[in-house]
């Protein structure tokens, strides 16, 4: 029975586990259903790409001629982006003004990336959107420093995608935040006014609530008042988008144990302090993943005010296509192009939120 | 609750720095948790308290700080009587220090930041002032050169001793320990113990519901036994563990050390 063993040095494992083989070798053709579905997959990409490849680079033209696109054998007509671009991307606002929206988009994406990095997180950042968005209004609806007026119906393209999808973001996001901690309130009637408020939000489509803002606000108000229909819309996917985003949270905080609340509560900390240093730290970095769902969703359903007669991204590619029979073939094209846009978006903030989820969950890593 | 009954209340028990006086407190309608707690502690008394789980000895420290409420009899500590006024609450917690089963470090800070998050945001210190305090706690609980590292890089012995560092940054009067070993791998008790014993003999009021019988034996003045919710019995370590009176310990005591 008796037994000592002196000690056993580590050595390398035997198979390697890095370098491009075990990649292959672990990935594509692990076992038989795996080398099943590479090969099967792997077929398919070789008989499409080849043709895409053809239809969309070798093909295509870009000539802005619709007749030269009509001609058999060309492949896709880029010559339709060309010619309907600055349509596709500013929509009706008036042609020789361009250059504003388009400044004014500029500075927009420049204000997103800054908020972005970590080390302008200080006070003046809030300073600097204030300041940013009265540009960015100045700029699009005009009427002052000589600047022609331009009305709110007339904004459209990508300028309007972004301001939309900004604003209701970034406001959705602290209305979010209360409902979600008044839905784990101890007091009944917070808790019962935040819960119809995400039952009765999420009980009707987006659509319906856009024409509400659009349509049916305007029927109540008293007689000489109107609210901008850009403002209604807004209002409109802000409370939308901040019931969703609101439950995603709850989630997050219900998923904080007890003991937390319970250590912070003995050592002094206030009902507010609380929730500020220790449990929405830690409930929001659970839900970086969903957050970041519900914010590309918001983004992507901006192409829904379309409907009540604002013309983004969307809408102004149906403006720049569908009332133009020479071009309206190559609608195709313009979908295309959009897309890219979309997708460059939410891929960026699909990876951004995979550096603030490794930033949220640091105390994590062992 | 008037100036008048806390004054009385203070003075009658001038060196017990808690009293229970009648307290009981249920669960829900029918779960009596608490039944008739009757309770003196002095001053730099060491208290073991031990019993049974569902005992009540959990919801009998709780209430010492006001996690729980008790419904009836009355709860003084440290001169301030306990109900719903918030600000005898928020006093109360200024005084009483607490260590979990569960350490409930904060993940998300690092140790050093669990440290001083109540120094800074409650009692207002600068942050540099509260760092050194926090620094003079961690070296106590002899875990300085962890401060930086964030609590799940710790072992369990290791993040336990930073919870009781981190409730003794705010200079308690009283410490209440809930089961604070009964977490941790074997060989990580002694440790947590020893940092205890230390802490014992700087003359603290301690509250322990622990069932190490060594840390009992070593330190405390008293040993209190539960039972559905009753005081049955209390008396010195060595006579309870050599000599246990009522029937309920008798059998607990077979059970604990019968292997």
């Amino acid at each position: 029975m008796a037994y000592t063993q002196s000690s056993i040095e580590p050595r390398p494992a035997p198979v390697r586990t890095d370098g491009i083989v075990p990649w292959l070798r672990n990935n594509l053709f692990g076992d038989i259903p795996t080398t099943i579905a590479t090969v099967l997959l792997g077929g398919v990409l070789l008989w499409i790409l080849p043709q895409l490849i053809d239809w969309a680079i070798l093909r295509a033209t870009t000539v802005t001629n619709a007749e030269a696109c009509r001609a058999t054998g060309v492949g896709a007509c880029w010559g339709a982006v060309v010619e309907k671009h600055r349509l596709i991307l500013f929509g009706r606002y008036p042609f020789d003004q361009q250059w504003r929206p388009l400044l004014a988009t500029l500075l927009m994406v420049a204000m997103l990336v800054n908020s972005c990095i970590r080390t302008f997180w200080r006070p003046w950042l809030a300073a600097m959107w204030v300041v940013g968005l009265g540009v960015f209004f100045m700029l699009m609806y005009g009427n002052v420093l000589g600047l022609m007026k331009v009305e709110t119906d007339r904004w459209g393209g990508f300028p309007l995608t972004l301001l939309l999808s900004t604003l209701s973001i970034g406001m959705a996001f602290p209305i979010a935040l209360m409902v979600a901690l008044g839905r784990t309130s101890k007091l009944p009637a917070i808790r019962a006014f935040c819960t119809v408020y995400v039952e009765l939000i999420r009980g009707v489509p987006l659509i319906s609530v856009l024409f509400m803002a659009s349509f049916m606000l305007p029927l109540f108000m008293p007689q000489g008042w109107s609210i901008d229909v850009l403002i209604r819309v807004l209002v409109g996917m802000t409370l939308f988008s901040a019931a969703y985003m609101a439950e995603v949270m709850r989630g997050g905080l219900q998923a904080i144990p007890k003991g937390q609340v319970e250590a912070a509560a003995t050592l002094g900390l206030g009902y507010w302090q609380t929730q500020r240093k220790i449990v929405l730290p830690q409930a929001l970095a659970m839900v970086v993943p969903s957050l970041m769902n519900n914010f590309i969703a918001t983004f992507i359903d901006t192409s829904l005010v379309t409907i009540v007669s604002l013309y983004e991204l969307m809408g102004a590619h149906g403006l720049a296509f569908n009332s133009d029979a020479d071009w309206r073939p190559y609608k195709i094209e313009g979908y295309i192009f959009i897309a890219l846009i979309y997708f460059g978006f939410c891929f960026a903030m699909s990876r951004y939120s995979m550096w603030v989820e490794k930033q949220a969950n640091k105390g994590r890593v062992r | 609750m008037t100036s008048t009954t806390t004054h009385t209340a203070a003075d009658k028990t001038a060196d017990n720095i808690i009293t229970f006086n009648k307290v009981n407190k249920w669960y829900g309608n029918n779960f009596h948790v608490l039944r008739d707690i009757d309770l003196q502690v002095k001053r730099g008394e060491k208290i073991v308290v031990c019993g049974p789980s569902g005992s009540g000895k959990s919801t009998l420290i709780r209430c010492i700080n006001r996690l729980e409420e008790h419904q009836e009899g009355d709860l003084i500590v440290d001169g301030i009587t306990l109900d719903d006024v918030v600000k005898a609450i928020d006093q109360v917690r200024q005084n009483v220090g607490m260590v979990f089963q569960q350490f409930n470090l904060f993940p998300h800070l690092t140790v050093l930041e669990n440290l001083t998050l109540s120094p800074m945001w409650v009692g207002k210190i600068p942050k540099k002032e509260a760092e050194e305090r926090a620094m003079k706690q961690l070296e106590r609980v002899r875990i300085a050169e962890q401060a930086h590292k964030y609590p799940l890089q710790l072992s369990g012995g290791q993040q336990q001793r930073v919870a009781i560092a981190r409730a003794l940054c705010l200079t308690p009067k009283i410490m209440l320990f809930d089961e604070p070993t009964s977490a941790l791998d074997p060989e990580m008790v002694s440790e947590v113990l020893d940092v205890m014993i230390e802490l014992a003999k700087q003359g603290i009021t301690m509250i322990c519901v622990t069932h190490e019988m060594g840390f009992a034996k070593a330190v405390a003045d008293r040993v209190i036994f539960m039972d559905q919710g009753q005081i049955v019995e209390q008396n010195t370590p060595d006579a309870f563990f050599n000599n246990p009176q009522h029937e309920r310990s008798k059998d607990f005591l077979s059970k604990i050390l019968g292997h």
